[in-house]
């Protein structure tokens, strides 16, 4: 990768997760056991963190250390990490357990007002899902994304963005759908061998969904490589020892027309086309129709009633 | 020969190892590590569905034990005998780990009768059997927690501390939701893992089920929180003498330094008396 090169993929990954975050709301990060998001949560928090913001975390699956493993010092001095993963049920008598059980933590979080605009990531839904009602998580977190003023405070209403991890398959239908009708934007992670893909799907008000594919890979430093999307030979296929065959090559038909043939298919009227010929027939009943008999000779056996024709019919 | 991964090759120019008496070095080999390197802070899972994956416990176990680690294995599928038995023929006596103290093993199968027919003071480790309400895995944690941590006076005379479960599927059997299973396993990741600097390796089944949530629950909740996944399948055409099945290497989190291109291996297996082959999918000797 040449100097320029590498800063163009710079400008276009920072362009990509500026979107993410531009439209404040919630982020919603799906990811999978094959693909894990949360190098790309980490990414995106790197990216909220570099442009001056203060980031707080709500850890409950990964330790501190290792949560901020990777981040350079410029990045882990702008986190705050509420540490929910150490003793979240008090069993360690550690006394760190928030005393409104998680979700009381993630209201704590919102109420702190500090001026300007707040990042909040969750790491992650679907640990919060698995030990609270889906109801009450919906709840706190629209009233998390929604953050009104309180009063005394700036008028101005603060930006909030959440960012949340949720691993898709360990919930059904239900959950996924209600926090998907929360998210402001939805990350669908994925990818083939080496590379990783992000499906996006921003919503905004009065708009029609945008969907959006992205190929990256992540960088040691959280940052993303953006890349080209894998060509369509090398698109997943099941088995990776048979080789990609080429579905064109015994047609039993063309592909493409000559310039001859092209002109020969214009040329044809096609029986459905309107032309002024053919209104002229159908409005001026031409000689042939003028012209025109119907022959009848009747069977020898035939019975024909002349006062009741419908004799034969049995009523 | 064109697609196969480089460790195949090795694999297949290795045949069977001179040292066979030692865990399985050709899972070793797969999985790049020996006992003297072995990694710290990670949680390996081990999966099976259709088939036994208990051979992979048994190597575990004595990998940990040759590494010199503290082991702590709550055994709640088989009895202590069997896995000594094993354990033997792959040059490890537990019995003499447990004496010199390397070993601490919670044999589910006696000790669950303990549970109801001895007056205890300090709860049990598996006092969910008796108090359904409790509804958690709290003692059993406590007594892992116990286990693992060095004693202040000792000067530190073990490499690192592991817990090993065989398995986390008895625990759903026994009436416990797979939350409060995924309760236990965070509190032991948190203090094994991230305190203790050590490992932790489980065994979970996979039914196969998909009405089977809970356990489906545990099995993906658990994948999420893995470092390492290794899940072992029968085939799916039967029953054969030469392939007993295949094992799928997931590593989750690859390590920093080395941005791995292969997340994923899949090679197919054959168990044999003291040691597992491990060969590509297609190859095996007896085949070819």
């Amino acid at each position: 990768v040449t100097p320029s090169e590498g800063a163009a993929g710079c400008g276009r990954w920072s362009e990509m997760l500026e979107s993410l975050l531009a439209l404040g709301g919630l982020v919603l990060l799906r990811d999978s056991v094959e693909w894990e998001g949360r190098s790309f949560l980490k990414a995106l928090i790197r990216k909220a963190a570099l442009s001056g913001e203060q980031v707080r975390i709500l850890g409950c699956e990964v330790s501190e250390e290792e949560f901020r493993e990777g981040f350079d010092s410029d990045v882990n001095s702008r986190l705050v990490y509420h540490d929910l993963f150490r003793d979240p049920l008090n069993w360690s008598k550690t006394g760190e357990a928030p005393p409104g059980g998680p979700l009381g933590a993630l209201r704590a979080m919102c109420k702190r007002t500090d001026p300007g605009p707040v990042t909040i990531a969750i790491d992650s839904l679907s640990w919060l899902l698995l030990r609270q009602p889906c109801t009450t998580v919906c709840q706190v977190l629209h009233a998390l994304s929604h953050r009104t003023p309180c009063p005394g405070h700036s008028p101005a209403v603060e930006q909030v963005r959440v960012l949340g991890l949720l691993h898709e398959e360990l919930h059904g239908p239900g959950p996924v759908g209600a926090l998907s009708s929360l998210a402001q934007t939805k990350v669908t992670l994925g990818g083939t061998a080496g590379l990783d893909s992000a499906h996006i799907v921003f919503r905004r008000p009065r708009q029609r969904p945008i969907h959006q594919t992205q190929w990256f890979s992540v960088l040691p430093d959280f940052s993303l490589d953006l890349q080209e999307g894998p060509r369509l030979e090398c698109q997943p296929h099941p088995d990776p020892y048979t080789s990609p065959v080429d579905p064109t090559t015994h047609l039993t038909f063309n592909l493409r027309l000559s310039k001859k043939e092209k002109e020969a298919r214009d040329g044809l009227t096609l029986p459905f086309q309107f032309s002024s010929e053919k209104q002229q027939a159908l409005l001026c009943p031409g000689q042939g129709q003028a012209a025109s008999h119907i022959f009848y000779e009747p069977d020898a056996y035939d019975d024909l009633d002349q006062e009741d024709p419908d004799d034969d019919l049995d009523v | 020969m064109k697609g196969m991964h480089l460790p195949d090759i090795r694999m297949l120019l290795q045949g069977a190892s001179p040292r066979s008496s030692e865990m399985f070095p050709e899972l070793n080999n797969l999985l790049n590590t020996t006992p003297d390197k072995a990694e710290q802070g990670k949680l390996t899972l081990l999966c099976d569905a259709r088939t036994d994956g208990s051979f992979l416990v048994h190597h575990f176990l004595s990998f940990y034990l040759k590494a010199n680690c503290k082991v702590c294995f709550v055994a709640l599928l088989q009895s202590f005998s069997h896995y000594n038995i094993v354990a033997q023929k792959l040059g490890v006596s537990l019995a003499a780990a447990r004496e010199r103290g390397q070993l601490v093993f919670l044999e589910g199968l006696k000790s669950s009768v303990d549970v109801f027919f001895q007056a205890q003071e300090d709860p049990h480790p598996l006092q969910f059997l008796r108090e359904a309400s409790a509804g958690n895995l709290q003692p059993l944690y406590e007594f892992v927690r116990e286990a693992l941590t060095p004693a202040d006076n000792g000067a530190a005379a073990w490499r690192c501390p592991v817990l090993l479960v065989d398995d986390l599927s008895v625990l759903l059997s026994l009436g416990m939701g797979a939350v409060a299973v995924l309760d236990f396993v965070h509190y032991c990741r948190a203090t094994v893992c991230c305190e203790l600097k050590g490992n932790m390796v489980a065994l979970v089944h996979d039914s196969g089920d998909a009405e089977d949530e809970e356990n489906n629950t545990l099995l993906i909740g658990l994948s999420h929180q893995s470092h390492l996944i290794l899940r072992t399948e029968g085939l799916a055409t039967g029953f054969c003498k030469d392939v007993h099945g295949q094992l799928r290497i997931l590593w989750r989190r690859p390590s920093q330094s080395t941005a791995r291109r292969d997340r994923s291996l899949t090679f197919q297996y054959k168990i044999q008396d003291k040691n597992v082959s491990f060969f590509a999918r297609g190859m095996s000797p007896a085949i070819l």
